[in-house]
């Protein structure tokens, strides 16, 4: 009987085209915005991740109290032994030392003396390392403009806006000016290795990245550092493992309690970013929601249509003896066959634009000019396991619905009354 | 009343000269220890200072050994500082003169206002109390200036010595800042003066800062050259 059916349908394009072709817009559709939401949602997460929170956070009681400011007096530290133990207690995660600073630059020109200033925060990560995973997390190697990355100690990248800003070109000299880990003035000098821009106006604005080596040594943190942060080898952040994890480490240490205690934070504890992530969850959960809601309410009309536009056919069967049920079960089998179909092509090319969308991004640079938060100047899509499936709620589900909603008036046709029907 | 609150304010301001006898100088060469209790560590830093009346001064570092060789000049309401690791001369303005200097409860702001207490206050006579078993008069000063860091101070002066052994530095709003506390007072080449001096940031947690002055000689000559920006180099 199947394939009685898929003959019809295939010789009848009027049965077939139309609603599939609609299926599949409704279905690329569902599957290209799912893909869509979750990248923006899970891009803004990744990208503050990786540069400011982490995956999970190491630092004091009393650093975590005052995160925003980055306190550095009240740094971790004997960071190498706790470095190791996190890597030994914890190996889903790698561990990274990160020392945030703020100061000013002072270009210097040729006598020495100040040409320009202006204020800078500053990253200190491992950048020398041979094999740094650091490197390609903060994504410096495409982000160069110009010059090369740091090879040897003393050399740091800046921002490409700021660099203009300065009058600074790779090759110069620079000198950071801030406070040491005691709270006394520093003074050291830099070489700028080369410029990047980051696409990301917080960051473009004013930045320095440099070895974290010679950040102690700028800041006198001598096996110190801010903040440990910890990264999910699969590259995305688990709020419910990392909540897990958290507590596992904050129980360990429970015995101190003064501002040095070292302390883990998720990043789904982490002040802003934990609304963020809350938000993020339901705000996700919802949208996809409302549309599929949406894209149903469009097919199961697109159904009901279809039944509907059958009317005379149904009659017809009917008046030629077909018994109602029989007649019924073949329309809802041919709207499945629809529904999978559509839902099938559907989702072939919402996952096609969704891979474009992925790969390629859309640049909102030009939107983000003057924002104070993070967020990727490109927004991409991200294709993950439900997208594989959730087209077929709409495309399949709400075809079929719409199909046996309107099927239902066949059992209330009176054969008698057929025939005038047809007639008319 | 009104008689003896004029009296009192003429009371506070011959003391409030007094006082001022035996802090300022014409000049003065000092060495001094200060050690600054952070919350985690206290470290000692070792100066020696060349001064010239409150408008010149130069101080180098001795040690530690991150510090050593660090100089400061200070010339009228201008502040250079020289380090030697990165070789150049940095002017200290804006909002940095509020960074601490070395770490410690003294801002470079602090240490720039050495104007003469009766130029930028005016003084009133609060009181008496005892402080370590020695009578102090207590003293109200207020701001007469307006670019000035503390806009008042309460001072405890020794009756006998006419030297501070306490002062507190409260912002316009009211809000006390800082919290300075003298003792070791010594008499040197004819004067009263203190060699410990205790500062106390009250914003910042800490045990404040010790500063010691460990020799002084006061009226001595001292070379120009040492209050120029090449002296920095030297």
């Amino acid at each position: 009987m199947i394939k009685f059916l898929l003959q019809g349908l295939l010789r009848d394009k009027t049965r077939s085209r139309i609603p599939v072709i609609v299926v599949t817009i409704g279905v690329t559709l569902t599957v290209l915005m799912h893909a869509y939401i979750t990248g923006f949602m899970g891009d803004i997460i990744e990208t503050n991740a990786k540069v400011t929170y982490g995956h999970i956070k190491v630092m004091t009681r009393g650093y975590a109290d005052n995160m925003q400011q980055t306190p550095n007096d009240l740094a971790l530290v004997d960071v190498d032994n706790l470095t190791a133990e996190l890597q030994q207690e914890f190996p889903g995660l790698t561990w990274s030392p990160r020392i945030q600073f703020a100061g000013l630059i002072d270009a210097p020109d040729e006598n020495g003396e100040t040409r320009t200033q202006g204020p800078a925060m500053g990253i200190g990560l491992d950048l020398l390392t041979p094999g740094s995973p650091e490197i390609s997390r903060m994504n410096l190697q495409e982000s160069l403009v110009r010059g090369h990355l740091p090879e040897k100690p003393g050399e740091v990248l800046l921002s490409e806006i700021f660099s203009r800003k300065l009058q600074t070109d790779p090759g110069d000299r620079i000198t950071f000016i801030g406070s040491t880990m005691y709270g006394s003035m520093t003074i050291y000098n830099f070489i700028v290795a080369g410029t990047v821009s980051m696409g990301h106006e917080a960051l473009d604005r004013g930045t320095v990245f440099a070895d974290i080596k010679d950040v102690r040594l700028a800041l006198d943190m001598q096996d110190a550092a801010g903040e440990i942060l910890g990264f999910f080898r699969g590259g995305f952040y688990q709020d419910e493992i990392a909540a897990k994890d958290t507590e596992l480490f904050n129980a360990g240490e429970s015995n101190g309690n003064d501002e040095f205690t070292p302390v883990m934070k998720s990043l789904g504890q982490q002040g802003t970013m934990g609304t963020y992530v809350k938000m993020t969850k339901s705000w996700s959960a919802y949208i996809s929601m409302v549309f599929i809601f949406a894209m149903s309410l469009v097919l199961w009309n697109a159904g009901l249509l279809g039944g509907l536009r059958r009317y005379g056919e149904m009659g017809i069967r009917l008046a030629m003896g077909e018994e109602k049920g029989h007649t019924y079960r073949t329309m809802i089998y041919e709207s499945v066959m629809i529904g999978l179909a559509g839902s099938v092509i559907g989702t072939a090319i919402g996952l096609s634009l969704a891979w474009l969308l992925q790969t390629y991004g859309i640049n909102i640079s030009n939107l983000m000019k003057g924002s104070s938060i993070m967020m990727p100047a490109t927004i991409r899509a991200n294709i993950n396991p439900v997208d594989y499936y959730i087209g077929f709620i709409p495309g399949l589900i709400s075809t079929v619905i719409g199909t046996a909603l309107s099927g239902i008036g066949i059992f209330k046709r009176q054969t008698a009354r057929l025939f005038k029907e047809l007639e008319a | 009343m009104l008689t003896t609150s004029l009296v009192n304010a003429q009371d506070a301001s011959v003391i409030l000269k007094n006082v001022e006898k035996n802090m300022s100088s014409e000049n003065r060469i000092f060495e001094s220890t200060m050690i600054v209790h952070g919350t985690r560590t206290s470290r000692t830093i070792t100066s020696k200072t060349w001064a010239e009346g409150n408008m010149k001064s130069f101080t180098e570092y001795l040690t530690p050994a991150r510090e050593q060789g660090t100089k400061m000049l200070k010339l009228e309401n201008q502040l250079w500082i020289y380090s030697p690791a990165t070789d150049r001369i940095i002017q200290i303005s804006g909002h940095m003169l509020r960074q601490s200097v070395m770490g410690s409860d003294l801002s470079y702001e602090d240490m720039m206002d050495d104007r003469k207490l009766t130029e930028i206050y005016s003084a009133a006579l609060a009181g008496e109390e005892d402080i370590d078993g020695r009578k102090t008069w207590v003293l109200d000063l207020t701001a007469t200036v307006s670019d000035i860091a503390y806009q008042k101070v309460k001072m405890w002066v020794d009756t006998e010595r006419y030297v501070p052994l306490r002062e507190d530095l409260f912002a316009k709003s009211g809000q006390l800042l800082k919290r300075t506390t003298f003792s070791d007072v010594k008499q040197i080449g004819g004067r009263w003066f203190p060699s410990k001096i205790v500062y106390k940031d009250m914003l910042r947690s800490g045990d404040g800062t010790e500063f010691m002055i460990t020799s002084v000689k006061f009226d001595q000559p001292i070379p120009d050259y040492i209050f120029t920006k090449a002296a920095l180099k030297q």
